[in-house]
C-alpha cells in the first residue's frame, strides 16, 4: 500500500482527475468534455507507447496498428455481434494484446532502427489488408447504426459513459505505467534500454521482458480504439491506422519526457492544448503542421530529455517528486 | 497472356528503375551516417513540384527542369543536414528519426497550405513508343534513360572522384577516415546533400509521367523503404535492383489478383525480410 500514496503516482493521477471532472463545472459542458476526451486520451495513448519506447527504448513507430486493430475488433463485436461496448472495448484490448505478442516475438529480435522500420512496415501491411477484407467493410470501413446508442439510454448518454471509462482507463494507464517503472520489471526493461547485451548477462530473460512490455504498451491502445471508435460511430483504414497519429504520441512523449511516468501525461496535455490553440489561432491555422514540426526539432536537438527529464537533471529535489 | 505478362512486365520494370533512384537516396544516407531520412517523402514531392513550376512558369523542358531541381536538392539536403541532423548524427537512432520527420512535418506543413493537397498535372507528352510487340509512352522510357543515367552517375561520383571515395571512406569507417584528414562533416552534408538530390529527381521523374501532389511523396517513401530492405540497408546498387523487383511486383500481381493486394505482399514481403535477413538480398553493406 505504501507505493500507492507517492508524489510520483499521485501528481499523475491528480491532473487527469482535475482535467476530467472540468466539464461538470464549465457552462458547456459537452464541447469542454470533447476537448477533454481527445487530451486524456493523448495523455494514456502516449503512456502506453512510453512502456516500450520509453522504458525499453524501441521505437514502435508504428504503434497505432494497436489502436486500430483493437477498434477494428471491437467495432466488429458491436456491430455484427450485438456486443455490449464494455465487453467489446475488452476484446479490442485483448486482441491487439495477442497480436502484439505473437508480433512481439519476431519483430523485437530486431534493433534500433531496424525495429522502428519493422513497425512501420507492420502498420503498413496491416492496413493494406484490412482494406482488402470485406467482412470489414474494405476501404469504406463500418458504421454503427444510429439506434445504437438507445440501449445506453441515449446518444448523450453513451458518450458521458464512453468519457467515464477513458477517464478511468487513463488512470489506470499511468497507475500501470508507474508500477512498471518502480517494479524489477521495469528495471530489467531499464537494463535493456541502457545496454541489452549486458542486461542479458546480469540475467535479465530479454525476451520475455521485451514481449511483456510490448504486449503491455499495446492492450490499451486496443481498449482505447474501440472507445474512440464508438464514440465516433465509423471506422475505416485511413483513421484506423493513420501513420501520423502515432508519430504525434512519441511527440508527446518527447515533449514531456521519456521514460517517466508523468512526462507523456504533461506532454500529451500540453501537445494537444497547443494543437487546439494553433488550429483555432487566425495566423497559425495554416501552419499548425509547420509549428509542431519546428517544436519537435527543437525538443530533439537541445532538450532530447523532455519536460520532466530536464528538470529531474536539474533538482534533486524535485527529482523525488517528479517520477 | 504471355503478351500481357510481358508488357506488365516491362511496364514495371520502367516505373522500378525509378523507384529504385529514389530508394538510392535513402539507402545512400542510410550507409553513410545511419540515419533514416524521414523525410525522404516530402523531398521527393518537392522534387515534383519543382519541375512542375519550372515547366508550368517559365515553360522549361521538364527533364531540362530535372537538372535544375537536382541542384537545388543538393543544396537543400546540405542545408537540412547542418540544421537537424548534424547535432544528433551520434545520437540514439530515436533523435535522427525525430528530427528528420519534423523535417517531413515542416516542408509538408508549408507545402499543403501554399499548395494545398489537391492534384496537379505536368502537361507534357513525348508520343508514344512503338516497338511492335510493346507499347510505351515515350515520356516514361525517357524518364527511365534519366534514372538508370543518373545510377551510372552516382556511381562513377562515387568510384572515380576524390569528394566520392572519401563519403564511401566516411561510411566504412568515420573515425579512421577523419584520421586520415578527411573533414568529415563536411563529408557526412555532401552525402546527406546528394541523397536528398537524388529522391528529388526521381519526385522530377515521376512528375513527367504521373498526376502530383503534396502528400504523394509519402507512398513512394514507404516504397523506398521496401526496397531498400530488399537490397540491403546502405547497399546503392542493391536499391536499384530492389527497385525492379518492386516494380515487377507491382507490374505482374495485378495480372492475377486485385491490384489492392499489391501493397499487401509488398508490406509482408518488407517484414519478413528484415526479420529473416535484415542485411538484404544482395547481402551486407560494406
Amino acid at each position: 500500500m505504501k507505493r500507492i500514496f507517492k508524489p510520483g503516482l499521485l501528481i499523475p493521477v491528480a491532473i487527469i482527475v482535475v482535467l476530467a471532472i472540468w466539464p461538470l463545472f464549465s457552462g458547456n459542458s459537452a464541447s469542454s468534455r470533447e476537448a477533454m476526451f481527445t487530451l486524456i486520451m493523448s495523455m494514456a495513448l502516449a503512456s502506453s507507447l512510453n512502456i516500450i519506447l520509453g522504458y525499453t527504448g524501441y521505437v514502435s513507430f508504428g504503434h497505432i496498428v494497436f489502436f486500430g486493430i483493437g477498434g477494428y475488433a471491437g467495432f466488429w463485436a458491436i456491430t455484427e455481434m450485438g456486443w455490449h461496448i464494455l465487453p467489446a472495448a475488452l476484446l479490442g484490448g485483448l486482441v491487439a494484446a495477442l497480436i502484439a505478442w505473437l508480433l512481439g516475438l519476431a519483430v523485437l529480435r530486431l534493433r534500433g532502427a531496424y525495429f522502428a522500420l519493422a513497425t512501420i512496415g507492420i502498420l503498413e501491411a496491416m492496413k493494406a489488408l484490412v482494406i482488402n477484407l470485406d467482412f470489414l467493410g474494405g476501404p469504406v470501413g463500418m458504421e454503427m447504426h444510429f439506434s445504437e446508442y438507445k440501449r445506453y439510454g441515449g446518444p448523450m448518454e453513451s458518450l458521458w459513459m464512453v468519457y467515464w471509462s477513458m477517464v478511468f482507463l487513463a488512470i489506470l494507464v499511468v497507475a500501470v505505467s508507474y508500477f512498471v517503472k518502480t517494479s524489477k520489471f521495469g528495471l530489467g526493461l531499464m537494463a535493456i534500454r541502457e545496454d541489452e547485451d549486458a542486461a542479458e548477462v546480469m540475467g535479465v530473460i530479454t525476451p520475455r521482458a521485451k514481449t511483456w512490455a510490448y504486449v503491455l504498451s499495446a492492450v490499451f491502445p486496443g481498449i482505447i480504439g474501440v472507445l474512440f471508435f464508438f464514440k465516433n460511430g465509423n471506422i475505416e483504414p485511413g483513421d484506423a491506422f493513420r501513420l501520423h497519429f502515432s508519430i504525434e504520441w512519441i511527440v508527446m512523449i518527447m515533449l514531456g519526457g521519456a521514460g517517466t511516468v508523468l512526462g507523456p501525461v504533461l506532454g500529451g496535455g500540453i501537445y494537444q492544448w497547443l494543437r487546439k490553440t494553433l488550429l483555432t489561432s487566425p495566423i497559425f491555422k495554416d501552419y499548425q503542421l509547420v509549428v509542431a514540426g519546428v517544436m519537435l526539432l527543437l525538443i530533439v536537438l537541445f532538450v532530447p530529455t523532455g519536460i520532466i527529464g530536464w528538470v529531474r537533471a536539474r533538482s534533486a529535489k524535485l527529482r523525488r517528486i517528479f517520477e | 497472356m504471355g503478351n500481357v505478362l510481358f508488357t506488365s512486365a516491362i511496364d514495371g520494370l520502367l516505373i522500378g528503375v525509378i523507384y529504385g533512384l529514389a530508394a538510392m537516396g535513402l539507402t545512400l544516407i542510410f550507409g553513410v551516417m545511419d540515419v533514416i531520412n524521414l523525410a525522404h517523402g516530402p523531398l521527393i514531392a518537392l522534387g515534383m513540384f519543382g519541375v512542375y513550376l519550372l515547366f508550368t512558369l517559365l515553360g522549361l523542358n521538364p527533364f531540362l527542369a530535372v537538372i535544375i531541381v537536382a541542384g537545388l536538392g543538393l543544396l537543400l539536403g546540405v542545408v537540412i543536414y547542418f540544421v537537424a541532423v548534424n547535432r544528433v548524427i551520434d545520437a540514439p537512432p530515436l533523435s535522427s528519426l525525430l528530427s528528420t520527420f519534423s523535417v517531413n512535418m515542416i516542408i509538408i506543413g508549408i507545402g499543403t497550405a501554399m499548395l494545398s493537397t489537391s492534384s496537379y498535372n505536368v502537361d507534357y507528352s513525348l508520343g508514344t513508343m512503338d516497338l511492335g510487340f510493346f507499347k510505351a509512352p515515350g515520356a516514361r522510357i525517357a524518364a527511365s534513360l534519366v534514372a538508370l543515367l543518373t545510377t551510372a552517375l552516382l556511381y562513377l561520383f562515387l568510384y572515380r572522384t576524390r569528394p566520392g571515395k572519401y563519403i564511401r571512406a566516411v561510411a566504412n569507417n568515420r573515425i579512421s577516415a577523419e584520421l586520415m584528414g578527411i573533414p568529415s562533416t563536411r563529408i557526412l552534408a555532401l552525402a546527406f546533400g546528394i541523397g536528398v538530390m537524388l529522391a528529388t529527381v526521381a519526385g522530377g521523374l515521376i512528375a513527367t509521367i504521373l498526376p502530383i501532389n503534396i502528400l504523394a511523396g509519402g507512398s513512394y517513401e514507404l516504397k523506398s523503404f521496401v526496397i531498400v530492405v530488399l537490397g540491403g540497408l546502405g547497399n546503392p546498387l542493391g536499391a536499384l535492383i530492389g527497385g525492379l523487383i518492386l516494380g515487377l511486383i507491382e507490374g505482374i500481381v495485378p495480372v492475377f489478383m486485385k491490384t489492392t493486394w499489391v501493397p499487401v505482399i509488398e508490406y509482408v514481403l518488407f517484414v519478413l525480410i528484415l526479420l529473416v535477413r535484415p542485411q538484404g538480398i544482395l547481402g551486407a553493406k560494406e
